[in-house]
């Protein structure tokens, strides 16, 4: 394999969460602006200079963008700045993703660009998606000149108005002067406290207006003051908890990822010994290597990460937030479990399940002075978890994961997905879209680093692979990127490998094609009396599109794959081509489940191992039942039908 | 349910208030009254929202509310603790004959009489909710044409400032 760079470490460019600098004081805190003089010179220049200006201060390198009329005034100078490169994407979407997979891969705050009205509103989901996943993202639209706002002129939206519930924040610019000051806040905005997407729309005559620019601007935000250092008191509280229960779990969510706490956290569960369970969004933050790493919770989750958090009596949350699709039913979920919950975000707090111990603040801080109080707790005794690691560890052996080979010998696309972690490797980035590939891909490839897995996890946004691959690959081009995508899927975003292709960024796509919207055909197949309506895609039976001709249309290299000895062939293959994107069609069979599986509406306690199987997490006693009464031994649940839409 | 009021220190910029109410309506919360105002701080407005929602809840959507950048400070004003004030303006059936009862619960509830028809009479009142819904209930019999009524506002009593110290 070629080599990768690893992201362990730190990451340069805007970090993690900051405390807001204090009132009063200038500058932006993100990095990239340079020291400022006591009085910086004003530059005359129009609106939108100012704008690339102010982008290459704060050290802003990539753009994902469409140009269009509104937003054609900063199209000009973007195309003599040296510092900032511009990529030209072929849906706005496209834009959005690259920069989710940009940010998520580095840290650093993704940057996409748009015109007005329906450049801006392609730019909702990624919007959506970046805001359910706490990704940093600054979008910049264009919009219509301030003197037609309001007017339904050509191309106008109202995307502040649109966009204000799926954005931490948004700004309408339309004097010149503000465009630094709005840049600025909105990156301030995007890095610091809880992380997510920030809009910045400008009207076009604002981008034309002449202005001067001086560096850094001030920011005006006196409601914005996030808290990042946790309360001493709180921490002690915590510690007590952590060295007196006897069925602890470190229950690890995104947030640990955000605040690039990944060696702290390792430092706190080798100091105290605690399992780890790592939620969908913070695969990687643990390495699945370590032998306290119990896996992912939650609906498809291991058995041994369910019945961590079923039968434990203290959940330490860090950076997590009680989803439904890691709880299962609420009032069902960790029946006998004292909450610590530690989260930069109050709101998160109690929100889901009431915590006993709150912790407001940045996971880093958090930890780090956790570890102190532990040790400081540890002098006095701790509590014998030897009996809970038995239990746990019985767990693991009886249900480990695992996958069986299709009855009609088609290729098992667990399968694929494993032999991919195999040849690939931990030092790679993985995407995925979502449905079971996705999931798959959480189960069967082996995260060992931090910003190795990106996918979408609170909004399910199929598609999201492959322009969130894109991001990443054009971040880190010396990085092997991977998106593990699904037919269905795949025909969402795949215009962007014509972006690959030309732009230099050779991104690896496997498509993982079972002919249908896999996981909605698992449901129809368990809830809905196996009538599949509306699934099947036909990518199987008439082979539209021919995936390895799509790839090649689009400038990449495309392979087929669809018999086990052919599986490790096409990967290797596609890993020794670096000069351009390589898709390849790894046709599997259609009848794959998805296991462990929680249906939804049930609780984590109704964990089906696999078909049928459902572990008993009623006594200690490790015993399992095969049911006899049905598909699954369930009734039609209630909230079956939220699958949503799923690949 | 019980009733609580909040009063919310606001940037005065666009879109605020549809920020505010977007996500009172987004989570599920439905709001009573609202006004809206200038404070003796440039450049920084004063809600006052009156929700009808349980302890929990009401801790949720403050701290919702707090994640707004353009929200400065949110404090909940207790009804013991606070003067709470509506502001009511209620165009009433009266002709001659009537006029004279009518003027008489005017008086009985401080209310003000502010503009006069032959049949009708205009009366301006501020009160608490209950005040006014009294004063309603009084002049109904003689057939209410038309009224209008505003959100709540209210202020803490006592000398402290809710703004002094959040406002730099």
């Amino acid at each position: 394999m070629t080599t990768a760079t690893p992201r362990s470490g730190p990451v340069p460019g805007p970090p993690g969460p900051k405390p807001a600098p204090p009132p009063g004081r200038p500058g932006p805190t993100v990095s990239g602006a340079p020291p400022a003089g006591p009085f910086p010179a004003a530059e005359p220049m129009t609106g939108a200079q100012s704008l690339v200006r102010s982008l290459e201060e704060i050290g802003c390198e990539v753009v994902f963008g469409i140009p269009g009329g509104a937003i054609l005034p900063a199209y000009d100078p973007l195309l003599d700045s040296t510092k900032v490169r511009h990529v030209l994407v072929r849906h706005e979407q496209g834009a959005g993703h690259a920069a989710t997979g940009y940010a998520q891969a580095t840290g650093k705050v993704g940057v996409c660009m748009a015109t007005s009205g329906p450049g801006a509103t392609n730019l909702i989901t990624p919007l959506a998606d970046a805001h359910m996943d706490s990704v940093p993202i600054v979008a910049i639209t264009g919009q219509v000149a301030g003197p037609l706002i309001g007017t339904d002129a050509f191309q106008e939206a109202d995307i502040t108005g649109i966009t204000m519930p799926v954005t931490k924040h948004n700004m309408l610019v339309t004097d010149a002067a503000e465009i630094p000051r709005a840049i600025v806040e909105a990156f301030h905005l995007a890095s610091t406290g809880r992380p997510g997407p920030v809009l910045v729309d400008i009207s076009k005559d604002a981008l034309q207006a002449q202005t001067t620019f001086s560096w850094p601007p001030e920011m005006k935000l006196p409601g914005y003051r996030p808290t990042t250092r946790p309360h001493g008191k709180q921490i002690r509280e915590a510690a007590r908890m952590i060295t007196s229960a006897t069925r602890p779990v470190l229950y690890v969510g995104g947030g640990v990822l955000k605040a690039e706490a990944s060696g702290e956290l390792r430092t706190l569960a080798e100091l105290t010994g605690i399992p780890v369970v790592t939620t969908l969004m913070a695969r990687g933050a643990f390495p699945d290597s370590h032998p306290q790493h119990v896996g992912m919770p939650g609906m498809h989750g291991t058995v041994a990460a369910v019945a961590a958090l079923q039968k434990a009596d203290l959940l330490i949350t860090l950076g997590a937030r009680f989803d439904d699709r890691v709880t299962g039913q609420l009032d069902s979920f960790a029946p006998d479990a004292r909450v610590v919950h530690a989260d930069i975000d109050p709101a998160e707090i109690s929100k889901n399940r009431r915590a006993d111990i709150p912790i407001v603040g940045d996971c880093k801080e958090v930890i780090t002075e956790l570890i102190e109080a532990v040790r400081a707790e540890q002098a006095s005794g701790t509590a014998d978890i030897t009996a809970w690691w038995a239990l746990l560890d019985g767990y693991r052996e009886t249900f480990p994961l695992g996958y069986n080979w299709p009855d009609d010998g088609s290729l098992s696309p667990q399968y694929v997905i494993e032999r991919i972690g195999k040849i690939v490797g931990p030092d790679a980035v993985y995407t995925a879209g979502v449905g079971q590939h996705q999931m798959w891909a959480a189960q069967f490839i082996g995260y060992e680093n931090p910003r190795s897995w990106l996918n979408s996890g609170g909004l399910g946004t199929m598609g999201y692979a492959v322009p969130a691959a894109m991001g990443a690959k054009a971040a880190l081009p010396d990085t092997v990127v991977w998106a593990i995508d699904g037919d269905g899927c795949f025909q969402m975003t795949n215009q962007e490998l014509a972006t690959c292709a030309i732009e230099g960024i050779p991104i690896k796509v496997a498509v993982i094609n079972n002919g249908n919207l896999g996981m909605v055909r698992q449901w129809q197949n368990l809830f809905y009396s196996e009538r599949y309506s509306n699934t099947e895609l036909g990518t199987h039976k008439h082979r539209i599109p021919d995936f390895k001709l799509l790839a090649e249309a689009m400038g990449c290299v495309g392979l087929r794959a669809e018999s086990k000895d052919e599986v490790d062939r096409v990967i290797r293959k596609a890993m020794e081509i670096n000069d351009q994107p390589v898709v390849i069609d790894f046709v599997v069979g259609a009848d794959a489940q998805v296991w462990p599986m929680v249906a939804a509406g049930t609780g984590n306690n109704e964990l089906m191992a696999a078909r049928g199987i459902r572990p008993l997490f009623d006594g200690d006693e490790l015993d399992a039942e095969v049911d006899q009464t049905g598909p699954l031994g369930l009734a039609d649940p209630a909230g079956s039908a939220d699958t949503g839409e799923e690949d | 349910m019980e009733i609580h009021t909040l009063s919310v220190l606001v940037e005065d910029k666009p879109g605020v208030l549809a920020r505010v109410s977007g996500l009172f309506s987004r989570r599920g919360f439905n709001i009573t009254s609202l006004a809206v105002g200038p404070t003796e701080q440039p450049g920084v407005s004063r809600m006052t929202i009156v929700v009808a929602v349980e302890d929990l809840p009401l801790e949720q959507v403050t701290k919702q509310l707090n994640k707004l950048v353009n929200v400065i400070k949110i404090v909940e004003l207790e009804p013991a603790t606070s003067v709470q004030r509506e502001l009511l303006l209620v165009k009433v059936r009266a002709d001659a004959g009537m006029r004279s009862s009518v003027l008489e619960a005017v008086q009985l509830f401080r209310a003000k009489v502010v503009d006069v028809a032959p049949e009708a009479l205009t009366i301006e009142a501020t009160g608490t909710a209950d005040k006014l819904n009294a004063l309603l209930r009084m002049l109904e019999p003689y057939g209410v044409r038309e009224m209008v009524q505003s959100g709540m506002v209210a202020v803490g009593r006592g000398p402290r400032s809710i703004t002094a110290a959040s406002v730099r």
